[in-house]
């Protein structure tokens, strides 16, 4: 029984992947926008201290302060964004009045942005690279005839594939944390770990800032929530990716749909609260980290548990289409 | 007969939409035997081969391999099944080495011991470590029949194994055929739409045409039957074939040119015409038998008189 066995195909699969050019793009993309971004920051760096003199954060929190309460009282903004912004300002004020950076400089504050700021869109992105052609690749080279004429059920091998997806998903994010700290690091030093960070920010149901459940966590303890619940997205989107590959023959056509999936659920999501049953989207559920910097939700009423049970489902009714469809479909 | 059939066809149709592309089809292969499928483009090989390996259900009907149905009992089936569908389908971006290896993983009981003795078997030992993609036609070919034989199958099916491949190429594979089924006992199944490549290959035939299967017997039964047809290069074409219609010999003859005609005749009366033909003072300038075609054998074995 151990021939064949689930380690034996996933072996397969992973050599098939690791073959191709895909990967190495995945690779080089990563690298240039981290460059990219670092570069970005050096210059930010360099223009504050040229202004200030110093590079002072307590200064720098209160010049942002004030404009908050600038722009809040200049008439003629929306009450979303009037929302927004005080409960920026409340956050703000927080940190100062605790004597806390909450962008204390080096390599683990960039990853935990990288993270913020890519769980919705580059690191979806690049799950979808790499596996957008782990079934119709198949179709398309015609092997899947003589993968499926093998002695293997064909749910074990659908299985072994997904197994795949969550396994490249765990390495795009562990390639993404190390390309993030060292590339980073060169210019912005590389301690940090330790450093306090706030978490816990909660909107009451009124929108009202609250308090009672802010806490501090070292910032290595924060970084595994980050990347964790970057996993958990990343990994949905990879499993949405797989049934589309499994329903849908041509590759293009398929990275072309699960882009249109990306892009809606960012477009939804900053346009507003009006369509209140969007939240049940699964697209409108990725931005998970967003709890944790405890930003108010796009849609009232959704929340970490929400949002991973809507993340939940949505991954069993996946699986549930691509494992039905490729066990019974003809394969011609 | 005390020998069990390693392929059984029963009863078996597909129907794809509202087109039956497979009609009620019935036969078995039976160990140590290659068994020629042959069949006009369209005919229906592909779809049929298709549901001997598992890619497609069959609408009504069983398929049983060494015993074992292919729908209840797949992975059993197909530990005893090799084949190779349309074209060698092979990951072109991995070396010939790595593919088998692959698949090699996904069959019980082969190890690289296994492995490099299928290589040396289809004698691709100087290109394995290559990359598929740089590959002719035919060490395609031979990496496929490599890939179907990993598992010491019982059953090796082929579908149109010689498209592409010269004539020194499928005379090659012809005698590898042999030599396998000399050596191993298992059974072959080929497909082709080419008789003189099955007639060379196989010892039963079973002749498809619109998804029915029309005939089911030995070549030599399948040859024999067959009236041949031969072509009359004469001085006097029309008074020739006043001639060739009467002779009893003759199942139909056709004025093709001035000093040409065609007959579909007896061939072993050949010599009788002739002499007849001379004695009315026609010069005959030459005598040919025509290749046969499938399509000649279609036409005898459907009962159409009609002549190409
Ligand atoms: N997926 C499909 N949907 C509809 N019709 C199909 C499908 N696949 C095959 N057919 C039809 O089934 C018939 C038989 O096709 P098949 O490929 O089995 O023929 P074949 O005997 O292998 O021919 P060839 O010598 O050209 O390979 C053809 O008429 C074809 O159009
Ligand atoms: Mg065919």
């Amino acid at each position: 029984m151990s021939n064949p066995n689930m380690v034996g195909l996933i072996r397969n699969e992973v050599m098939k992947i690791a073959s191709k050019k895909r990967l190495a793009v995945v690779g080089v993309i990563l690298v240039i926008l981290v460059s990219m971004f670092t570069y970005a920051q050096y210059r930010e760096i360099q223009e504050k201290i040229e202004k200030q003199g110093t590079l002072d954060w307590r200064v720098e929190l209160q010049q942002e302060i004030v404009d908050r309460q600038n722009r809040l009282a200049s008439s003629g903004i929306q009450d979303e964004f009037r929302q927004f912004l005080e409960f920026d300002l409340k956050q703000k004020q927080y940190y100062l009045d605790n004597d806390i950076n909450p962008n204390y400089p080096g390599a683990p504050t960039f990853i935990r942005i990288f993270l913020s700021q890519g769980v919705t869109l580059v690191l979806p992105l690049f799950i979808i690279i790499i596996m957008a052609d782990i079934v119709s690749g198949e179709y398309n080279d015609g092997t899947i005839k003589t993968l499926l004429s093998r002695p293997v059920k064909r749910w074990r091998i659908l299985m072994a594939k997904w197994l795949t997806v969550l396994l490249y998903t765990s390495m795009v994010m562990a390639a993404t944390v190390i390309v993030c700290y060292g590339i980073s690091g060169i210019v912005l030093g590389y301690d940090g770990w330790t450093a306090p960070i706030l978490t816990g920010f909660q909107a009451s149901a009124s929108g009202e800032f609250a308090t009672e459940y802010i806490h501090t966590l070292p910032m290595w303890k924060y970084l595994l929530m980050s990347a964790g619940l970057a996993w958990v997205v990343t990994a949905v989107v990879g499993t949405i990716s797989l049934m589309i590959s499994v329903l849908v023959k041509n590759t293009a056509t398929g990275i072309g749909a699960m882009m249109a999936v990306l892009i809606a659920g960012t477009l939804l999501s900053s346009i507003g609260s009006s369509w209140t049953s969007s939240k049940y989207l699964v697209n409108l559920n990725f931005d998970l980290i967003n709890y944790l910097e405890g930003q108010a939700p796009p849609i009232e009423g959704m929340s970490l548990p929400f949002s991973l049970t809507v993340l939940g489902v949505w991954t069993a009714g996946c699986l549930a289409v691509a494992f039905w469809n490729f066990t019974q479909k003809d394969m011609y | 007969m005390s020998v069990k059939p390693t392929v059984q066809l029963e009863n078996v149709t597909k129907i794809i939409g509202k087109k039956t592309i497979i009609n009620n089809i019935s036969f078995d292969i039976y160990p140590g035997e290659v068994f020629g499928f042959l069949g006009p483009n369209g005919a229906g090989k592909t779809t049929t081969i298709r549901m001997l390996v598992g890619l497609i259900k069959p609408t009504s009907g069983k398929i049983h391999i060494c015993c074992f149905d292919v729908r209840k009992q797949f992975v059993q089936a197909m530990q005893r099944l090799g084949s190779i569908v349309e074209n060698p389908e092979l990951y072109k971006y991995l070396s010939g080495r790595e593919n088998l290896q692959m698949f090699a993983r996904m069959l019980p009981d082969v190890d690289e011991e296994r492995i490099q003795e299928v290589i040396d078997l289809v004698d691709l030992t100087a290109r394995i470590d290559d990359q598929v993609r740089t590959y002719s036609l035919g060490m395609r070919q031979r990496l496929g029949i490599a890939q179907a034989l990993l598992g010491r199958p019982d059953v090796l099916i082929l579908d149109e194994p010689t498209n592409g491949l010269d004539p020194m190429g499928i005379k090659d594979l012809r005698l590898f055929i042999r030599k396998l089924v000399d050596e191993t006992g298992l059974s072959v199944l080929v497909s082709s739409h080419i008789l003189s490549e099955i007639e060379l290959l196989a010892d039963r035939v079973a002749i498809m045409t619109h998804g029915k299967i029309v005939k089911v017997g030995s070549v030599s039964d399948l040859v024999g039957a067959l009236s041949a047809g031969v072509d009359w290069r004469v001085s006097d074409s029309f008074r020739a074939l006043a001639i060739l219609q009467e002779s009893p010999h003759v199942q139909a003859a056709e004025l093709y040119d001035d000093h040409t005609v065609h007959t579909l005749m007896d061939e072993s009366k050949t010599s009788i015409l002739n002499e007849a033909l001379m004695k009315a003072g026609i010069e005959v300038w030459t005598i040919e038998r025509k290749v046969q075609t499938l399509e000649d054998l279609f036409i005898s074995l459907t009962g159409g008189d009609h002549i190409v």
